[in-house]
């Protein structure tokens, strides 16, 4: 099964500009690592900070973009990894070792397995 | 323990919009040859319904409605031809081919990939372990991990235990919660839809997770007892099931997990609070006082049974560390205190007041302070115990827990304190809403009056 770890945290710095390469801590390093060893990884991306969203909906028919992210909460998603594991038990291992979960929370959400068309 | 003898863990129902009008009781079959096979089946169906499972590759809708189509069977054929000598590798098998009857008929309609998938299923959970005790052993530690798993809601975790491995029907366990029968019906599909869902897996945990998740096991076989203990008069008969349906589910858990030392002292636990059950209440319904309780009217055998029970956990935290004394264990200790002594006044408040301060060590809690605060009193008079009862009181992390003002009351009368006495019973009655404890509060507030 696919499983989608989403990195929820208060924000250290909301403006970390997209495109910069800040340095990325060595626990996150390795725990990227311990994933690929594992087989699990399948992606991961750290998200640019919630003063870089932007919200877009439409309603009949018209365009509403807004500044910021969807909600306005304390911990903003800051990042996700999509993972492949054999059941829960293992998305579940593998979201506490995530550096991350150790300041904000991890959620874990399977992912609906679609057939692609054709 | 405090006058009114609290239980930690709350109640998961509490909202009094879903309490229904009460209900009649179940059907009587009447015949007691149906009631030897109601029997029998309800012991066999936990284990057969894990091994189902498992053979039908996590199928929790497809394993019950085959073993309800066998119990049909059963009821027809049992009282006829006599109950089988094991009744449930009878149940296993019968089922079993029940089972793939309906994944053949299935097959017909669905299309190939499904029939394909179910194959599969059905292919890798070979039946090698079938009918071998080990293999059964096996899939009910399954079936208990998969239904406690803490990814499931606490209130979903006990009706669905109660429902696959204690075999309570859906209008009992509805009954036995106050909740209506759709609300709880909806929990059960709920919780199956999310271990389908999110991928729980029907496996028993690796060692190194296995202390987690069988903290959660115990806590939800806990919650099933004092679901049951704590009820209010009316529908106690009903609710009682619950207490011997959680003492039968901690006893196979200590079986099967035997060198855990905390489910050995979970089962001491319920035994012995079991035990105290047909003295709590008064005659007026009113919850008695653990020093006034009528000891002859303990449960000598259960307090046996939960003191081997006590001894075993301990032999077992030997042979691991020190650490590994839990709260289950520190609580069927000082429920043991109780249990030794023939009469309240040669009880050992001292040991208690030390196993409670032990206890919130390992599980910091303003109820368990309370709880040493009563002790201290016993031990060494109401003063001391009202001092740390008023810093208690001063944090307000009871505040609108009635137990905190019925324990001080308690003391300020004993202390002659009789008008302060009397407003602490109030605030207590002002905040309690169980009816057993409220008559309880209602006497003992009258007396200080008088």
């Amino acid at each position: 099964m696919r499983y989608m770890l989403l990195i929820y945290s208060e924000e250290a710095q909301p403006d970390a500009a997209p495109g910069a390469t800040p340095e990325i801590p060595p626990a996150w390093l390795e725990y990227t690592d311990w994933l690929l060893k594992k087989g699990y990884h399948s992606a991961g991306e750290q998200l640019a900070g919630s003063s870089a969203a932007t919200t877009v909906r439409v309603r009949d028919g018209n365009r509403l973009v807004t500044d910021g992210p969807f909600t306005e909460t304390k911990e903003v998603l800051g990042g996700y990894y999509l993972l492949d594991c054999d059941s829960l038990d293992e998305a579940l291992e593998a979201a506490a070792r995530c550096p991350g979960a150790l300041y904000g929370s991890i959620e874990v959400r399977p992912i609906i397995g679609m057939a692609m068309p054709g | 323990m405090t006058e009114l003898d609290p239980a930690p863990q709350s109640s998961v129902e509490r909202s009094a919009s879903e309490r229904p009008v009460p209900q009649p009781g179940p059907p009587s079959r009447g015949a007691d040859t149906n009631e030897a096979v109601e029997r029998a089946y309800r012991d066999a169906y936990g284990s057969v319904l894990a091994t189902l499972i498992r053979f039908l590759g996590g199928d929790f809708d497809a394993a019950e409605e085959a073993l309800a189509d066998v119990f049909a069977t059963a009821l027809e054929t049992w009282p006829r031809d006599g109950i089988p000598a094991s009744p449930a590798a009878w149940l296993t098998t019968a089922a079993r081919n029940r089972a793939l009857d309906a994944i053949r008929r299935d097959r017909r309609q669905a299309d190939k990939l499904a029939v394909l998938q179910q194959e599969l299923a059905v292919t890798e959970v070979a039946p090698m372990h079938l009918g071998t005790e080990g293999g059964l052993e096996d899939d009910r530690l399954r079936l208990i991990f998969t239904c406690c798993h803490p990814a499931l809601p606490l209130d979903a975790r006990v009706a669905l235990t109660l429902r696959t491995l204690g075999g309570l029907t859906t209008p009992e366990i509805a009954r036995a919660f106050l909740v209506p029968e759709a609300t709880l019906a909806q929990r059960l599909v709920r919780a199956k839809r999310k271990i389908r869902q999110a991928g729980i897996p029907y496996r028993v945990p690796r060692a190194e997770e296995l202390p987690e998740r069988l903290d959660s096991v115990l806590a939800t076989l806990y919650l099933v007892f004092n679901e049951g203990y704590l009820a209010s008069a009316g529908a106690t008969a009903v609710r009682h099931e619950l207490c011997t349906e959680a003492i039968r589910l901690a006893a196979i858990v200590a079986d099967l997990l035997p060198d855990r030392p905390e489910t050995h002292g979970l089962l001491a636990l319920l035994l012995l609070q079991d035990s105290r059950r047909e003295a709590r209440l008064g005659a007026d319904g009113s919850i008695a006082l653990l020093e006034e309780q009528d000891r002859s009217r303990w449960d000598r055998a259960e307090i046996a049974r939960g003191q081997e029970a006590l001894d075993r956990g301990f032999a077992a935290a030997a042979r691991l560390s020190h650490a590994s004394v839990g709260r289950y264990l520190l609580q069927a200790s000082i429920a043991a205190e109780h249990a030794r002594t023939a009469d309240g006044r040669s009880t050992d408040w001292r040991a208690i007041a030390t196993l409670y301060e032990a206890l919130s060590r390992i599980d910091p809690s303003p109820i368990i302070e309370l709880n040493r605060a009563v002790a201290i009193a016993q031990a060494d008079g109401p003063a001391a115990g009202l001092s740390l009862l008023d810093d208690l009181a001063a944090r307000g992390q009871l505040d609108g827990y009635h137990l905190l003002p019925a324990a001080r009351a308690d003391l300020l009368r004993r202390l002659g304190r009789l008008p302060e006495a009397a407003a602490e019973y109030e605030r207590a009655l002002a905040i309690c809403d169980n009816d057993a404890e409220r008559r309880f509060l209602q006497r003992r507030l009258a007396e200080t009056r008088s």
